[in-house]
């Protein structure tokens, strides 16, 4: 019992020691802190797929009421803003050229008289090719505001309509989507970079030499390192968090209590994958450069930016071993679905599969790898 | 020039060469890491929703019915999947296997004889990308299903209604690859920067090298030149595998002319590199210069340059943000080098945006370096 006591005590020692260094200095605290808040608010604002603003240009060669109509409910959207009228189809490709506008349209002479007579009158919509994903949603938008217009102006209404609702995100708002990911995605990232620093900054300034002839073992030492940094990052996991609950006012449905469960397991295979590096590494540089080398991957492959189903088979098995895919899932399902534990558990186990390899690797790397 | 300075700018860069080559890790993520993440971006990265799985239950029978959802199959956009009930295909939503569920009414042919049938879509919200992209393919295919009908029947549809002909400028079949990969090149360019080089001067300060340096001849201005003259060759590395994989690895096309996309993309390499050794310079401190060069070089790059989220949709004081990162400028410049060809009002006018970094940054860096102990 006893020396169970001592046992916890000596990592209890180590963890202070550990947290000391971190928050001590107030530079290190700023690093620490200053930027999950920054980023959450930066990322939530900036980071959007919805279209809000779609400048456009307008060739009106027909000038009849029909497409006065038709622009009148474009700008009645609220989402589409007249840039330019211009007279000429070369002005159309200046417009696009310079970025100033994301789409044209082009009204043809005959369009007047075309809808008149009962023909169908096409309308030219030029994109911005340039992020087709913006375009290819503006285009959609077109169309649907085109198809409103045919509806009330012929009166045809198509023999099916479609009834559609969006489940756990109403609005379809891309914020909603993106801002749970990043409670798991921005504290990953400097976490996983603590844990790499850690111990090759004590291999670099010669105390991990002392800390090895202490009567900590390997494993008190891996606990006592991987402790604070998991704090680190449910601390920047909790300021995210915050910042999308009350300031971006996501609502949260599932249980913050099974959140913070998966964000501990997360974190831990992040810290595992961390310390690995950092034991690996001979110095410093090494380590941060290794942490980079692979951060960027995991970022790319979690399902942050693109979805996963969209990647090719092969890769797809790789995200197996990224700890971020099955991190963020977890915090997506539980936040905006409300999962209940029965179901995420299938994502925790890739996690522990991470952490149980990498953490003991890392407590054998210590002993095994002087350099 | 004065020979002196040759001499020692030589000496320096001889150092600093060697100093790169010998470290491994460096080699790995100058050269390894772009070549992965080249790759990465080419296949792995996509917006374009294919496949994408969704329940149809069938609660009529009718042939009518089927025929509606027949025309599911057929999209390269959906891959339908039946499910026996409303509670099975929630059950399926909830576990993540589809993304929506599409539910034909009991009365569908009842209704559709009345004029006024109506389809269920319902979506997972989640990803609300995919969600958008589900339901424009779903409403195609009922309009084609519709438009079909109506030629059956002979009645004439689309009697003097306005039909839009889109035409995707710059990127014509509209495959999100096509504008990821020149991202790509502004990624990578920032990486290097921001990774090789914010470690140099804060290592030397910890190691007190730099206060040894101090006593000798060196002036500031070598000392930058020579951090940055390997670590540009590096970066010079990546632009070319960049633009090989993107010409003959993905057929991503380089409409503008491939000297000013080269001239362009060094520039934008000298402004990261800058950074990253003003970073250096100006933490002295390995593990701040990393979570620093990491948090305002490479982050921000990737979320508010304009790379995949469009800068328009976003509030006056984000764009505002993203104006000052020389990334924003350089990408919006690249893409259109890429896709739309030489605009030279946008390539001198983000040239000159960008040497102006350059020169700030590295006058800055110097600054860090002048000979005074705290």
């Amino acid at each position: 019992m006893r020396d169970l006591v001592s046992y916890l005590l000596q990592i209890g020692f180590l963890c202070r020691k550990e947290l000391l260094a971190l928050f001590k200095e107030p530079a290190s605290r700023v690093i620490l802190i200053g930027p999950a808040l920054m980023q959450a608010l930066l990322f939530g604002y900036g980071a959007t797929y919805d279209l809000t603003n779609v400048p456009y240009a307008v060739l009106d060669q027909s000038r009849g009421a029909a497409a006065t109509e038709l622009l009148a409910r474009l700008d009645g959207t609220g989402v589409f803003h007249r840039q330019a009228t211009v007279a000429t189809p070369a002005q159309i490709a200046d417009a696009i050229d310079a970025g100033q506008v994301l789409l044209a349209l082009n009204i043809p002479p005959d369009f007047e008289a075309r809808l008149a007579s009962g023909r169908p009158a096409p309308l030219q919509v030029i994109l911005d090719g340039r992020n087709s994903t913006t375009a290819g949603l503006a285009a959609a938008y077109v169309g649907s505001v085109v198809g409103a217009y045919n509806a009330t102006r012929v009166g045809i209404v198509s023999p099916v309509s479609l009834e559609t609702r969006a489940w756990f995100n109403p609005n379809l708002e891309s914020r909603w989507n993106l801002m749970p990911a990043l409670i798991a995605a921005l504290s990953m990232l400097q976490t996983l970079l603590l844990a790499a620093l850690s111990v090759a900054r004590e291999r670099e300034q010669g105390t991990f030499d002392q800390l090895l002839v202490t009567p900590l073992t390997p494993m008190q030492i891996l606990v006592g390192k991987a402790l604070p940094a998991i704090f680190v990052g449910l601390l920047q996991s909790t300021i995210i968090f915050l910042i999308i609950r009350f300031w971006f006012q996501v609502p949260l449905h599932g249980s913050v209590w099974l959140l913070y469960l998966g964000l501990f397991t997360f974190t831990g295979a992040a810290v595992g994958i961390g310390l690995s590096i950092s034991a690996l590494a001979l110095n410093m540089q090494q380590a941060m450069l290794y942490a980079f080398l692979l951060i960027m991957p995991l970022m790319l492959l979690s399902g942050l930016l693109t979805p996963v189903r969209n990647m090719p088979e092969v890769l797809q098995i790789a995200t197996y071993a990224n700890p971020l895919r099955f991190g963020m899932e977890i915090v997506r399902r539980v936040y905006l679905e409300g999962a209940g534990f029965r179901d995420v558990a299938h994502n925790f186990l890739p996690l522990l599969g991470v952490a149980a390899v990498t953490l003991p690797l890392a407590a054998w790397l210590f002993r095994h790898r002087l350099a | 020039m004065a020979p002196g300075f040759v001499r020692r700018f030589l000496a320096l860069l001889r150092k600093e060469v060697r100093q790169l080559l010998r470290d491994r890790s460096n080699l790995a993520v100058g050269l390894l890491l772009p070549g992965a993440l080249i790759l990465l971006f080419g296949y792995g990265l996509s917006f374009d929703v294919t496949d994408a799985p969704i329940a149809v239950v069938m609660e009529d029978g009718s042939p009518t019915a089927r025929d509606v959802v027949a025309g599911f199959s057929g999209s390269r956009f959906l891959s339908p999947v039946p499910a026996g009930s409303m509670a099975d295909a929630e059950q399926r939503m909830v576990r993540g296997q589809v993304n929506a569920i599409v539910r034909v009414p009991a009365d569908f042919s009842r209704q559709l004889a009345a004029g006024n049938a109506r389809i269920q879509l319902v979506l997972n919200g989640v990803d609300s990308n995919t969600a958008n992209a589900v339901s424009g393919y779903v409403a195609g295919a009922l309009g084609v299903w519709a438009q079909r009908q109506a030629d059956r029947s002979g009645s004439r549809q689309l009697a003097g209604a306005v039909t839009v002909e889109q035409r995707m400028w710059f990127n014509e079949a509209g495959n999100s690859t096509w504008y990821l990969v020149p991202g790509l090149v502004v990624l990578i360019m920032t990486l290097t920067g921001a990774f090789l080089t914010s470690m140099l001067v804060a290592r030397e300060w910890e190691r007190g090298t730099l206060e040894a340096l101090f006593v000798t001849p060196v002036r500031p201005l070598e000392l930058v030149a020579a951090k940055l003259l390997p670590y540009f060759v590096v970066g010079a590395i990546d632009l070319a595998m960049c633009l090989l994989a993107a010409k003959f690895l993905f057929h991503v096309p380089i409409r503008g002319s491939l000297l000013v996309v080269i001239g362009t993309s060094l520039l934008y390499l000298l402004v990261s590199l800058a950074l990253g050794l003003f970073i250096s310079g100006m933490t002295r401190n390995q593990f701040q210069a990393s979570q620093v060069a990491l948090l305002a070089s490479f982050m921000p790059a990737m979320m508010l340059s304009g790379f995949v989220f469009d800068l328009r949709n976003v509030p006056v004081v984000i764009q505002g943000v993203s104006q000052v990162l020389p990334a924003t400028h350089f990408m919006g410049l690249v893409k259109t080098l890429f896709l739309a060809g030489d605009n030279w009002g946008m390539v001198w006018r983000t040239c000159l945006i960008l040497a102006l970094y350059a020169v700030v940054l590295i006058a800055a860096t110097r600054r860090t370096l002048r000979k005074k102990l705290d």
